[in-house]
């Protein structure tokens, strides 16, 4: 039996004149997830989240957040955390009054605040002006609103800009450890690296179009291994390129290395190969690809 | 809608607003209230306009209310800034999101904070006329004008219409202003437009073009403040300006409710 979805959408588009922004997108995120959603800029993104949130209606397709339809926010949103394209505050209001503009807009528990400033780290300030914040407060605080409904499904964008290593860290544990209490994370982001480390579902975007919907790890498990091989003589390069390729393995020479695709147990018959005619390997090392490689690759870009 | 304007006046009990409203608002009532009695001899006049308000009419029941009925137009300038300001700036800050996914109910949204800003405008009405009636007594004892007819019942009931009718003029001025703030999505572009409508294009036409302003909401919410005058009825006033208003609400509430929210 398949889990329950947080977000499911189908054949979601949005036109604006002649521009395509989302183009029959087609993807679902299993409850209780960590759900990276990627692209580069421009890809549709933050239009798909705008649509999920009601903000903008779709030209064609639909789709359903935790099991209610788009077309009724209403119904689901009161069960949703949110922060769209970064932070958004009254700069002369302080941290503090802006959550509680939110909460009480959204009918939520006003004593809540200050636990949620706790968790963000900003509990020292609290009382100081939104405008006074620097870039990582103010989205520390975003995190916060987006907390105030205790949600079910929580939408970040970019939930990581502008904060040091350590927030970084911070909010990567959060996310984790709101995750493992059943809530589903919904996390957009153009840093790959963060997202391969928190997410265990992906939706790739690509000119509007999903390229990638599923686990994030067998997205990767499709992708060969690349095998560095650094010769001691830097004149047998080519010639190691030809072994491989009279193995039938795909490679080429990267800065002083030859890159090979193929699974790591070429690596120890590569080796003896490059032995048998002679040549010293000063290093052999299999590398995964990182999520960053695997989207580059299919995206060609 | 209830939440809508709980938030909305966490927001307009700011010390920045508040304080500077009150600022807005001693300065326009003190500077309409002073003039009328400081000039009662003024060949040139002390009301709107040139007109001329002696001593015998000051000393009148209805004196006492006067100078608080001649600061309604810019009482409701003070409204139609505060209301577009706060309007428009969800747009400029970005809030309007923030707002939309934790009450998607677009009209509630609107309703709850027109409902917020009204009653914001009543504190700010209510200062007004107590202001006006403190300063009112003090420059009459300056100028000679008598007081005794302000201490009697009709006095006081000019007071409480005359508060009625300015706190109508103000909430329309501001609803105006909460229209342009809709429309323009500006805070700057919103005020800058209603003030350079109201005070200089409908003040410039109305002094050069007779009847003319029986056509603008904004002369209209004037003279609604001052109970109608010679030319334009009360009655006359009030529905039309309103008519106008509601009319041009309902346009953008549609357009509110339709568009993406894109920024």
């Amino acid at each position: 039996m398949s889990s329950p979805l947080a977000l499911d959408v189908a054949d979601l588009s949005k036109k604006y004149g002649d521009r395509m922004a989302l183009s029959h997108a087609n993807f679902e995120v299993p409850m209780g997830s960590i759900c990276g959603f990627v692209g580069p800029n421009g890809s549709g993104k933050t239009t798909t989240i705008r649509m999920l949130l009601g903000l903008i209606k779709p030209t064609t397709g639909g789709g359903h957040v935790l099991g209610e339809s788009i077309t009724e926010p209403e119904k689901y949103l009161p069960r949703v955390g949110a922060m769209i394209e970064g932070p958004a505050f009254y700069p002369a209001l302080t941290g503090l009054q802006n959550l509680t503009v939110l909460a009480k807009l959204g009918g939520f528990d006003v004593d809540s605040i200050q636990k949620l400033l706790e968790i963000v780290g900003l509990a020292d300030r609290g009382d100081s002006k939104y405008k006074t914040y620097s870039l990582g407060m103010k989205q520390r605080l975003g995190i916060a609103a987006s907390l105030l409904p205790n949600p079910k499904l929580l939408v970040l964008d970019e939930p990581t800009n502008g904060l040091d290593p350590a927030g970084i860290q911070e909010i990567r544990n959060l996310l984790r450890k709101l995750a493992d209490a059943g809530t589903t994370v919904f996390v957009s982001s153009h840093l790959l690296s963060e997202i391969e480390m928190i997410s265990d579902h992906l939706v790739m975007l690509r000119l509007g179009k999903v390229i990638f919907s599923g686990k994030t790890s067998e997205l990767l498990a499709k992708q060969l291994p690349v095998i560095v091989a650094k010769p001691s003589n830097k004149d047998d390069l080519d010639k190691l390129v030809k072994i491989a390729k009279d193995n039938g393995h795909d490679a080429k020479i990267v800065d002083q290395n030859v890159h090979v695709i193929g699974a790591a147990d070429y690596s120890a018959q590569f080796n003896k190969s490059a032995f048998d005619a002679g040549i010293i390997l000063e290093s052999l090392t299999p590398i995964r690809p990182s999520l960053e490689d695997t989207f580059f690759e299919m995206t060609g870009d | 809608m209830w939440n809508v304007f709980r938030a909305e006046l966490t927001k307009l009990r700011r010390p920045s607003l508040s304080l500077s409203t009150i600022a807005a608002v001693t300065f326009v009532v003190g500077l309409v209230t002073s003039l009328l009695f400081l000039l009662v001899d003024s060949p040139e006049g002390n009301g709107e306009r040139g007109v001329r308000i002696g001593r015998e009419v000051l000393s009148l029941p209805d004196g006492l209310s006067i100078g608080f009925s001649n600061s309604a137009g810019l009482l409701g300038i003070v409204a139609l800034c505060i209301f577009a300001a706060q309007t428009a700036q969800e747009y400029t800050y970005g809030t309007l999101r923030n707002l939309l996914v934790r009450q998607p109910s677009r009209m509630k949204i609107l309703i709850g904070k027109l409902v917020a800003m009204k009653l914001f405008a009543i504190a700010m009405v209510t200062l007004a006329a107590i202001l006006s009636i403190a300063l009112s007594y003090v420059f009459a004892g300056v100028k000679d004008v008598s007081t005794i007819a302000w201490s009697t019942s009709d006095a006081q009931t000019a007071v409480l219409r005359t508060f009625i009718n300015v706190l109508i003029a103000t909430i329309g001025y501001g609803i105006f202003g909460m229209i342009l703030g809709l429309l323009f999505r500006s805070p700057i572009s919103a005020i800058s437009i209603g003030v350079i409508w109201n005070l200089i294009i409908e003040g410039l036409l109305s002094a050069f073009i007779t009847n003319i302003d029986k056509y603008f909401p904004g002369q209209l919410l004037s003279i609604v403040a001052q109970g109608g005058n010679d030319r334009i009825s009360y009655q006359y006033s009030l529905l039309t300006s309103y008519a106008f208003l509601v009319a041009a609400f309902i346009i953008v509430a549609v357009l509110f409710k339709k568009r993406d929210v894109a920024n």
